[in-house]
């Protein structure tokens, strides 16, 4: 051995394009292992859920253990039907993006339980401040497609008259935030949301979700300070879809041993869930909620999930992980594993799953087809031009109504 | 002479550094294995091996005071920011330490940094990937600002930069590194491949900071541009018959005052252009500067043509930026003011 000499590393991923993937070093413990603490449980007893992964879906589709959240067929089939549009709703979307329709899109593939499932679990009225990968919170508060889509292609029925790029939706009326395309800027705006929420004496919660790459930007710490100092009542997602663009997890994760265990420093509960367990997800998101609204502050969830897709429309993941890593991934797809667990109840089947997918494809082609009677990204009609001078201020300044003239508008 | 775009450019500018000079490393948000979101940084991992360039963790402020850090002990860093749009939570590492500690310890530690980032619209990017934010930068004591208009100038512009003893923001126009671009969107995607300006040179050569470029001789107006806004201004003035004098400013700070005002001087009349929203914009500095030192000379008052006060919209992009038809019209009214 040489003499030894301070040395940096840079994080690698396991594998990369060429590379056979495989996950069995991931060593997780089975579902239904950990017990389900009190709500008011002392963040300090609770540590090892930081480790962990909360699990209910055993291989074999049985709810097992005692995260069970009881849901009621009729629950569970809803969500289910709200992941398959949400795919459907995707697949369409990213079709439309390749046909020039759309100028951009984000899929969530294979992370629909991360907003689905946490989102069924919360009250209408408790605010989201999603990142631009949780559509399937949107649909679930009952978003139509085609004012989805009339955003996505900026055309006249757009909410946001054309301002933003596609998938960046705002939705007060469904207690939906403003999605921002700049990271983690609504972790500690969340935070802030709930404080509000508690000093007015209401019970409304706030829920946010960032990814594991942006868990590396300065409003992470910012969140996790204000919710620990002010015991605010907010729900903190870390969805750690393994990737940040091109980037590994272990880029922003470092030697953590998980995104979870970050909590443990700043004294609340960190809590790994499986993302892909439809049940797990709605099992911690409602013990998180539960805790808030009880006066038990805030609550970090790490859902442990694997982005299916590209980042987006601008990149080909080929160029940086295994073609066949997503199929490797040993957690499954999250809308199998809750349509096998329902089909084992005994309350869905095989030919309904097919009904509900036509179902789905057909809503998703008409609500297009109407989107498109709005108008289209190339030719418009969008929000009339001068509708890009409103907004800025309450009421337009002589500068802004002079540029306004300049433009002819 | 290889003809090359302006990424190939600014990958060959980093490649010539990185191997002449064991100080130099490149850095940022997926400018690892993946080379950079737009593949700026392509190849030089592999090339350089992981320790001189690699994968940042998702927050401006770190990279830049990483940079700093390393910098303050003898590396020349070239630190990516993934979109100008994005270098705000790094802002304070630049604006109170990157660019005042050579000030405030007068002058012993100094940061020779380099930071590059894409910018401007015209990409259908939205409010987050459309931004030209070089005025926040221009306004920071100490912080050389460029921002080349062709693959030539970004490759010896770069160079200059990493070579600088003092921090540089280096801006890339996004929407040239394919081609130039003259503001019409409905025209094909044009290439470097038959500009004179693409061709460009294997080895090390620089471009030096603080030198403009007079891309055009004139004489009934001095047009002031940098960045894509000088194609815009080539053929504005093409099409509108002008005989305009276009200067491509090349570096912002220090800005080559000589040469505009001598163009001004000549003329009498000046037109700025810059994508960016008007209102303290880079041309009001600019206009200020060129009233002072020509005041006897100028016979029109000097127009500006920029972005307008607003966030940049997704659907109306071709309505915020200032396109020919605006620079034409300012042309137009400067040459005939009487
Ligand atoms: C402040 C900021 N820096 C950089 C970017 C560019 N960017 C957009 S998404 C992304 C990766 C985010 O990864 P992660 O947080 O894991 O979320 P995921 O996309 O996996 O859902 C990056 C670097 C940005 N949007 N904002
Ligand atoms: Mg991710």
């Amino acid at each position: 051995m040489g003499k030894a000499e301070p040395r940096i590393s840079v994080p690698a991923p396991a594998f990369r394009p060429g590379d056979t993937p495989g996950f069995s070093r991931l060593g997780l413990p089975r579902p239904g292992h950990h017990a389900r603490p009190d709500i008011l449980a002392d963040a300090a007893e609770i540590r090892d859920l930081a480790f962990g992964l909360v699990g209910v879906l055993d291989e074999e589709a049985n709810a097992v253990g005692d995260w069970a959240p009881g849901l009621s067929p009729e629950e569970l089939r809803a969500g289910l039907k709200t992941m398959v549009l949400t795919r459907e709703y995707d697949n369409r979307m990213l079709k439309m993006q390749r046909t020039k329709r759309l100028s951009f899109y984000m899929k969530s593939l294979g992370e629909e339980a991360v907003a689905v499932a946490a989102t069924q679990a919360l009250d209408a009225g408790d605010m989201l401040f999603p990142s631009y990968r949780q559509q399937g919170a949107l649909i679930q508060r009952g978003a139509e497609l085609v004012d989805m889509m009339c955003h996505c292609i900026s055309n006249s029925r757009d909410n946001l008259k054309g301002r933003q790029l596609p998938v960046h939706y705002t939705r007060k009326d469904l207690n939906w935030f403003s999605v921002s395309g700049n990271l983690g800027t609504q972790f500690p705006q969340a935070v802030g949301w709930s404080m509000a929420s508690a000093l007015k004496g209401e019970t409304a919660i706030a829920c946010s979700w960032i990814g594991d790459g942006t868990t590396a930007e300065g409003d992470f710490h910012a969140a996790m300070t204000l919710a620990s100092t002010y015991n605010a009542p907010v729900v903190l997602n870390v969805v750690n879809n393994q990737w940040a663009i091109s980037m590994h997890n272990s880029i922003s994760g470092g030697k953590a041993p998980s995104f979870a265990a970050k909590a443990i420093g700043y004294g609340i509960p960190g809590i790994r869930v499986d993302g892909n367990d439809y049940l797990a997800v709605a099992a911690v998101t409602r013990w998180a909620a539960e805790r808030a609204r009880g006066g038990g502050g805030p609550t970090l969830i790490e859902s442990y999930t694997y982005r299916g897709e590209a980042h987006s429309t601008s990149d080909d993941p080929s160029k940086y992980r295994p073609k066949d890593e997503y199929e490797a991934w040993p957690l499954g797809d999250p809308v199998e594993r809750l349509r096998a667990h329902l089909i084992k109840l005994g309350e869905w089947d095989g030919e309904q799953h097919e009904a509900w997918q036509a179902e789905c494809k057909q809503a998703v082609a008409d609500a297009w087809k109407e989107a498109l009677t709005y108008g289209t990204l190339e030719e418009g009609p969008h929000a009339p031009v001068p509708t890009m001078f409103e907004d800025v201020f309450t009421a337009q300044p002589w500068h802004l109504r002079r540029q306004r003239q300049e433009l002819g508008v | 002479m290889p003809q090359m775009n302006m990424m190939q450019a600014l990958t060959s500018a980093m490649d010539v550094k990185l191997a002449e000079d064991e100080r130099v490393l490149a850095f940022g948000e997926d400018v690892g294995y993946f080379g950079g979101v737009f593949g700026v940084t392509r190849g030089l991992q592999e090339k350089y091996g992981s320790s001189r360039v690699f994968d940042a963790p998702i927050n401006e402020g770190a990279i830049i005071a990483m940079a700093m850090g390393m910098a303050t002990n003898g590396m020349r860093p070239i630190a990516e920011i993934q979109f100008a749009d994005y270098i705000f939570p790094g802002f304070d590492q630049i604006i109170s330490e990157l660019t005042r500690i050579r000030y405030r310890s007068a002058g012993q530690y100094t940061a020779p940094v380099t930071i590059r980032t894409p910018c401007g619209g015209g990409i259908y990017g939205g409010q987050t990937h459309s931004m030209s934010p070089e005025a926040f930068f221009t306004h920071i004591p100490g912080l050389v600002v460029a921002m080349p208009s062709n693959p030539y100038d970004a490759k010896g512009l770069l160079i200059s930069c990493i070579e600088s003893d003092d921090p540089a923001l280096f801006f890339e126009p996004k929407r040239l590194y394919n081609g130039p671009f003259d503001g019409d969107p409905n025209k094909p995607q044009s290439s470097w491949k038959d500009h004179p300006k693409g061709e460009v040179p294997e080895g090390n050569y620089t471009v030096p900071l603080g030198v403009a470029d007079v891309v055009r001789e004139g004489s009934d107006v001095t047009v002031v541009a940098y960045g894509t806004m000088v194609h815009v201004a080539l053929a504005a003035a093409e099409a509108e018959g002008v005989d305009a004098e276009i200067i491509d400013l090349r570096t912002l700070i220090p800005y080559d005052i000589d040469t505009v005002a001598r163009s001004v001087q000549k003329t009498g009349r000046c037109v700025i252009l810059h994508e960016a929203p008007r209102t303290s914009g880079f041309g009001a500095e600019l206009a200020a500067q060129i009233q002072e030192d020509c005041f006897y000379s100028l016979e029109a008052p000097i127009q500006r043509v920029t972005g307008w006060d607003t966030p940049y919209p997704h659907a109306h992009e071709w309505s915020y930026f200032p396109g020919q038809e605006r620079v034409a019209r300012a042309l137009k009214k400067t040459v005939e003011f009487a």
